[in-house]
């Protein structure tokens, strides 16, 4: 756990002092690609309340969902339609819906902690 | 949290080293394009204060010309006595020719050339990759306010009186008929007049949304033919002198 709040930290540092940064042409791509990402790190969660957590599987989504969601980005730029709307509701609703599943699972965690407790 | 392998609490570290690195990455360069967005918007009102206290300093000056020219009339006066009367109205008349375009002139000055675009076209608005007058007008308007002072279109020169009309696919200038590409040709400062153009979200910019492509030459020497056509005054008359005076 405190290697994991570390290597948040170091990132987090290392993305506002290293002197770089990224054109307004390409936010929009690095954007949809967090989006993806962060999909990605919610289904983890989920996956492992439900004791399916595989790390392969989730290396393997957070990289290609993100890698997929730029491309479509891109691709989207060259048809003139915006794809990148697809992505952003695909991972917009995922998210919101394994953000449920997550409170659902830490409400059962918290009521069944406080029955034996209070057996 | 996770099962307790080693090997996937260092895989899952690296992934949140890279996520929170993106994240960071991507917060900060939101916030300096944004920033450069309203430095920039800073800098257009500067600069717009600063041509409003130019223009004003124009103004005075011209006030000034104006001055002179009153003298230039008096000393005219007196010499229309002398022997000087011929050279003054010769002088005159050069003046007026060269005003009225009716005299071959030659200086530095610019050439641009607008061709239609050849991007593909947006069904239902294929109009606007069209040259139309309009855009014309506005090149040659742009060209007029950075000094230009003999212009042509097309080797047809441009007067007072000059028409520049779109007529089906083709235009209308001193009612000839010219099609794609145009070449204005202008005499005048050149690189005022490239600068005029090319200035940003100017003409050139403009135009080149809609794919118009538009390319400036600057030239050390151009001819601009003289009018060859004939101008007719059915209604302006010119004010006698006693009129003039009344």
């Amino acid at each position: 756990m405190i290697l994991l709040i570390i290597s948040v930290v170091v990132g987090a540092a290392l993305g506002f002092l290293l002197p770089l940064h990224i054109s307004a042409e390409y936010t929009p791509y690095v954007a949809v690609g967090i989006l993806a990402a962060i999909d990605s790190v919610f289904g983890g969660l989920v996956a492992n309340y439900r004791k399916m957590f595989d790390i392969q599987v989730f290396l393997s989504g957070f990289l290609c969902n993100a890698c997929m969601a730029v491309l479509f980005t891109a691709f989207g730029n060259l048809l003139d339609v915006d794809l990148y709307l697809a992505a952003v509701v695909v991972f917009g609703t995922r998210l919101f819906q394994n953000l449920a599943t997550i409170r659902r699972y830490m409400i059962n965690d918290w009521v069944t902690k406080r029955e034996r407790k209070s057996e | 949290m996770f099962k307790n392998d080693k090997k996937v609490k260092y895989v899952i570290a690296i992934v949140c080293l890279v996520f929170s690195f993106l994240i960071a990455l991507q917060l900060k360069s939101v916030q300096i394009n944004v920033d450069n967005g309203t430095a920039l918007g800073e800098r257009t009102e500067w600069l717009e204060e600063q041509l409003t206290l130019e223009r004003q300093k124009a103004e005075s000056l011209s006030a000034q010309i104006e001055e002179y020219q009153e003298d230039l009339l008096l000393i005219e006066n007196e010499s229309v006595e002398t022997e000087g009367y011929l050279k003054v109205l010769t002088k005159r008349l050069e003046r007026a020719e060269m005003l009225g375009g009716l005299t071959q002139v030659h200086g530095p000055g610019v050439e641009v050339t607008i061709e239609d675009s050849t991007s593909k076209i947006d069904a239902g608005n294929a109009g606007a990759y069209l040259i139309h007058d309009i855009d014309l007008l506005r090149v040659i308007n742009e060209l007029r306010d950075a000094g230009a002072e003999a212009i042509d279109l097309n080797g047809e020169r441009l007067l007072a009186t000059s028409e520049i009309r779109c007529a089906g696919s083709t235009l209308s200038v001193n009612n000839a008929r010219y099609s794609q590409p145009y070449v204005i040709r202008a005499i005048g400062d050149p690189t005022t007049l490239e600068n005029a153009l090319s200035m940003r979200n100017g003409v050139v910019d403009v135009l080149g949304l809609y794919g118009i492509k538009t390319s400036i030459v600057k030239k050390d020497e151009l001819l601009i033919e003289a009018f060859d056509g004939e101008v007719q005054f059915k209604y302006a008359q010119m004010l006698t002198a006693e009129e003039e005076t009344e």
